[in-house]
């Protein structure tokens, strides 16, 4: 199973109660399956997010791979 | 230069970046933290990053500028962590040769940095607080 290391910033950052974690997750997983399976609340209201993998932004369907730094992003707020 | 820092912000450590003698325009945009947010009194903002990503993002986009105004050059510097009412979020500073340049190449840093950024904002209000985003 690929291991991946998350980013968490903001609000997800406040429900994961952590700003790093690194997570197993089955073959074929894209970013979208993990997601739900690290925000099975957030997924199914509306919070739009972001998808990126390795500093990217990426479809949410694209697949993890192995040793990735995924991140989930939240509306953004700068400036 | 640092693009993010949790100092103090100053209109030098950017002036400084793009000032050029043979300019004749500089022109730098301070963003600040308000007192009130939709008739609520605001105390004060604490901002994140994703430095990853913060750094390609404004790299990327001080390209753009020179490839828009050839000539032109661009710094900016956001800060993060616990900032109060009155305090400066963030510096875009623009030099060109001429003035023209300068105006529409900070409202479109700006204007860019505002819907792309990868930063965040929460508000601290005296009855609560949210993560806040940039109108669309």
């Amino acid at each position: 199973m690929p291991t991946v290391t998350v980013r968490h910033f903001a609000q997800l950052r406040e429900k994961r109660g952590t700003h790093e974690e690194t997570i197993e997750v089955p073959v074929g997983s894209t970013l979208a399956d993990l997601y739900r399976l690290l925000f099975p609340e957030e997924a199914a209201s509306n919070l739009s997010v972001g998808c990126a993998m390795n500093h990217e932004v990426q479809s949410p369907n694209t697949r993890v791979v192995e040793g990735a730094q995924v991140a989930f992003l939240p509306p953004i707020g700068g400036g | 230069m640092d693009v993010l820092t949790h100092q103090p912000l100053h209109p030098d450590m950017v002036r400084d970046v793009v000032s050029d003698h043979a300019h004749g325009a500089l022109l730098v945009f301070e963003g600040v933290v308000r007192n009130h947010f939709e008739g609520r009194e605001v105390i004060g903002l604490e901002y994140e990053a994703y430095p990853e990503m913060v750094e390609p993002f404004l790299a990327s986009l001080v390209e753009e500028v020179r490839g828009k105004w050839p000539g032109t050059e661009l710094a900016v510097i956001h800060r993060l962590g616990r900032l109060d009412v009155g305090d400066t979020s963030l510096l875009v500073a623009v030099s060109s040769p001429h003035r023209a340049a300068v105006y529409d190449a900070s409202r479109h840093a700006l204007e860019t940095i505002k819907e792309g950024l990868p930063v965040w904002k929460k508000e601290i209000l005296t009855d609560g607080s949210h993560w806040k985003p940039n109108a669309g």
